[in-house]
């Protein structure tokens, strides 16, 4: 196992260089060009070569990429072109919103999705299995947008249950932080519980024609027993699988939940810097999301071997 | 280092004695500060934080004249060449050093190699000197008109004044830290990019005894903190303060603004007087629009009310206007504004046929995140094609199109025909200000880059001038000019209203939006 881990910590190196090598192409080579932001309107063509001289951005593009991983190389993810803050404080000031929303709504997804999906599939054909598929189908269908915006109206708005927007760090206390956190967790919940609920059903329903949950029918235990000790813990694989993939998606940024509810997380920082070609700062925010992506697919192999014991590594 | 621990000790001490009734004004800016060095970027939203944490030396009124503001007393030489300025007794820099005359003329060096009216002061003066702690001169070469005017200028660049050391950085990097003498601290432990933004009272601020008007007159401060929450969404602002978890929304767009006037508890109201002006730049280097022929026909196929219709909306928030330096201004005037004003799309077409136009394609920039950039480029196309004109439209990003549009290359080495943008009113009160009108050719116009020999020496007659009524001829005169080469085809002019909680009392009508006056009950 130990082993195996290392392996997969190792071969994170290729891939992050790999990403490093083709985020920065991409983002050199795309139009745009941070010195005319800076420059602003009364700008002359020399005040524009001056600001690029300054970033750098007048170097040949091999020579910029060496000082980029150069600096990669001793931790330092540079600094932004706009605020002249270093990328680590950018990126450490929306961590906690972006992994606060992430865990929030996964947490809320599973405790639905679960054993909704569970459910449909013990009453496959029932109006319960047919009610859980309709809902998934609901949730993958109606935008975000439309949903964010139609909680805030009854929550915030008409009963003024919630606030319309905004995060409060958990220092500020943890009724604040999740009294904030629950519209938009809710609201971005709906696709996960929608996808998860799917698998499960899938994952349980075939599960549940395999021959040892025929044997431990016949063995005479309880429905509940054989649905949960045999059937969900055999489907769980494939679900897990999913909520890692679900995980790994919220921790990359959801602009559109975050804009909705003005939470300050990494997908807002990742789109503004876009908008402004602030390259260093796209440069670091991309690396960040292939590192937890890695890491994430390696806790859910792992995962893999808590409830498959044939699986080693 | 002491430095640092006064402005920390500062803060803190704000913060303790405030605590007991803090009251926090919430602002949703226009925009998110991204950068904080007012003199490196042009960003009206970094405008606006300057003027939240430093102080000017002259102020322009709501009369568009200039008054002092740092600035005690100044005086002029018989000869009109040597200008010198007293500063006000207890000028404090926020880590509590006095401000001197030399702090200002640094400053007054590093906002003139960045700013348009700035570089014409810079090149105008043969010497900035320090006479002593309060007092410096300015020694221009030649009588130039607009001093005061430049040192006085509301919006961007604005010069700003701060302490020598800071001002001496290079004005093509950022100022390290945000040490003003304004009425406000900048709490950079706070500051969030992309999200908040937080400033308290400066109590040591000592304002001027006059009444606020515009800039100028006397900043009070009457809440204890101020935060910019930025809020990307419209439509989660409105909802935020119509919940009121914030007090002031200060760009709410047009469409929304009928749900805000109607909900309880919510104003809306135009503090800016002088508008927004909608700007068609085309590209003088290139065909077809290096035939004035193809200009004209585009002043001639223009109804402002088209644009503005499709761009703004409701006619409570848009104006008719030909004035190349603004409605409701000293300099406005509708001289020479006839094509601009009586649309006819015959005369486009024949202008265009004369021209002998062969069907090159015509390549707006189409900036698709802006609405009014978006609207008015789907409104430049429609016309242009129905006066015959072969048009395409190309789709990007602001960011894209502001790359785009300093290539001066012809369109198939990546150039461009025509772009969309606007101007604040205050940008272009006068010729000098107005670089729309500037025929500086490749080398000093703006991106369009006009050329005219005739029009340079009317705006430089212009900045000599200090005679108001002579100002007023030149200026028609360059008018005149820009209707005749077309320098760009204006397309009306507009106002953004502000919407805010009716708890706020004291807001400031101005082209800039300023906190200080504003009570929150």
């Amino acid at each position: 196992m130990l082993g195996f881990v290392s392996r997969r910590l190792l071969a994170t190196i290729p891939v992050m260089a790999v990403v490093a090598v083709f985020v920065f192409l991409l983002l050199h080579l795309s139009p745009g060009d941070p010195a005319t932001v800076i420059a602003g309107d009364y700008a002359s063509p020399e005040d524009i070569a001056r600001i690029r001289a300054k970033l750098g951005l007048d170097q040949p593009i091999h020579v910029q990429f060496l000082t980029w991983i150069e600096r990669l190389a001793t931790g330092d993810l540079g600094i932004s072109i706009f605020s002249n803050l270093p990328v680590a404080t950018l990126i450490g000031q929306r961590l906690e919103p972006t992994l606060a929303l992430a865990l929030v709504t996964l947490t809320l997804a599973i405790l639905i999705a679960v054993p909704l999906g569970t459910l449909a599939a013990w009453k496959a054909g029932s109006w319960i299995d047919r009610f859980v598929m309709g809902f998934a189908v609901l949730g993958f269908s109606v935008p975000v947008f439309v949903l964010g915006y139609a909680l805030i109206w009854l929550m915030a708005i008409k009963l003024a249950w919630f606030p319309v927007q905004g995060y409060a760090p958990l220092a500020e206390g943890f009724w604040p932080f999740l009294h904030r956190l629950v519209l938009p967790s809710a609201t971005l919940s709906v696709i996960y519980i929608a996808l998860i609920a799917r698998i499960t059903r899938a994952s349980v329903l075939e599960v549940l024609s395999e021959d040892y949950v025929r044997t431990a029918r016949a063995k005479g235990l309880n429905e509940r027993l054989v649905l949960l000790r045999h059937a969900l813990a055999n489907a769980a694989v494939p679900i897990v699988t999913v909520i890692g993939i679900g995980f790994s998606l919220l921790i990359g940024g959801v602009v559109v939940t975050e804009s909705v509810y003005n939470i300050p997380g990494l997908g807002r920082l990742t789109v503004d810097a876009v908008l402004r070609r602030d390259y260093p700062v796209i440069q670091g925010i991309i690396l960040v999301f292939s590192a937890a992506y890695v890491l994430v697919n390696l806790l859910v192999d792992l995962l893999y071997t808590v409830f498959d014991p044939r699986i080693h590594y | 280092m002491m430095r640092h621990f006064l402005l920390s000790l500062t803060i803190c001490l704000i913060g303790t004695s405030s605590a007991w009734s803090e009251t926090v004004l919430k602002v949703v800016p226009h925009a998110d500060l991204k950068n904080i060095d007012p003199i490196w970027t042009t960003a009206y939203i970094t405008r606006n934080h300057g003027y939240m944490v430093y102080d000017t030396l002259f102020a322009l009124d709501e009369n568009l004249e200039v008054q002092p503001q740092m600035v005690d007393s100044w005086s002029v030489s018989d000869d009109s060449l040597t200008w010198a300025f007293t500063l006000r007794d207890e000028l404090l820099w926020h880590d509590g050093t006095p401000v001197t005359a030399a702090d200002c003329v640094a400053s007054i060096k590093r906002w003139g190699a960045r700013d348009g009216m700035g570089q014409k002061l810079m090149d105008a003066t043969a010497e900035l000197r320090v006479v002593d702690d309060s007092t410096f001169e300015l020694v221009l070469s030649a009588p130039y008109g607009l001093v005061l005017e430049s040192l006085g200028k509301i919006s961007s660049n604005v010069p700003f004044m701060m302490p020598e050391r800071l001002a001496a950085t290079d004005p093509f990097e950022q100022v390290p830290e945000i040490i003003g003498s304004g009425p406000f601290l900048f709490v950079a432990e706070e500051w969030v990019p992309g999200a908040k933004v937080v400033y308290v009272l400066n109590q040591a601020y000592v304002p001027r005894t006059e009444a606020p008007s515009f800039a100028a007159g006397g900043k009070v401060v009457k809440v204890d903190r101020v935060e910019w929450h930025y809020i990307p969404d419209a439509a989660t602002a409105m909802n935020a303060l119509m919940a009121g978890e914030i007090d002031y929304f200060e760009l709410p767009p047009h469409d929304l603004l009928p749900i805000m006037e109607a909900a309880p508890g919510v104003l809306v109201e135009n503090l800016d007087p002088l508008g927004q002006q909608g700007w068609l730049r085309m590209n003088h280097l290139h065909p077809p629009f290096d035939d004035v022929r193809i200009r004209q026909a585009v002043l001639w196929m223009i109804n402002q009310a088209d644009y503005l219709q499709a761009v703004i909306g409701n006619p409570a928030y848009y104006g008719i206007c030909p004035a190349y330096f603004g409605c409701g201004t000293p300099l406005e005037s509708d001289v020479a504004a006839e094509a601009l004003m009586s649309q006819d799309l015959d005369k486009a077409r024949a202008l265009i046929a004369e021209a002998g136009y062969d069907g090159t394609p015509v390549v707006i920039l189409q900036a698709t995140d802006i609405p009014i950039n978006n609207g008015a480029a789907l409104v430049t196309a429609q016309i242009l094609r129905e006066i015959g004109m072969n048009v395409e439209l190309q789709a990007m990003d602001w960011s894209t199109l502001t790359s785009r549009r300093a290539i001066s290359k012809p369109v198939d080495e990546g150039g461009w025909n025509i772009f969309i943008t606007w101007w604040i009113g205050a940008d272009i009160l006068n010729p000098v200000a107005n670089i729309g009108v500037s025929g500086g050719c490749r080398n000093r116009a703006w991106f369009g880059w006009p050329c005219d020999e005739e029009i340079e020496r009317l705006r430089d007659a212009y900045a000599r001038e200090a005679d108001p009524a002579e100002q007023k001829r030149l200026a028609d005169a360059v008018q005149r000019r820009a209707f005749e080469i077309v320098t760009y085809a204006n397309f009306g002019e507009w106002f953004n209203p502000i919407a805010y909680s009716e708890r706020l009392k004291g807001m400031i009508k101005s082209p800039v939006q300023f906190f200080w006056n504003i009570e929150k009950q």
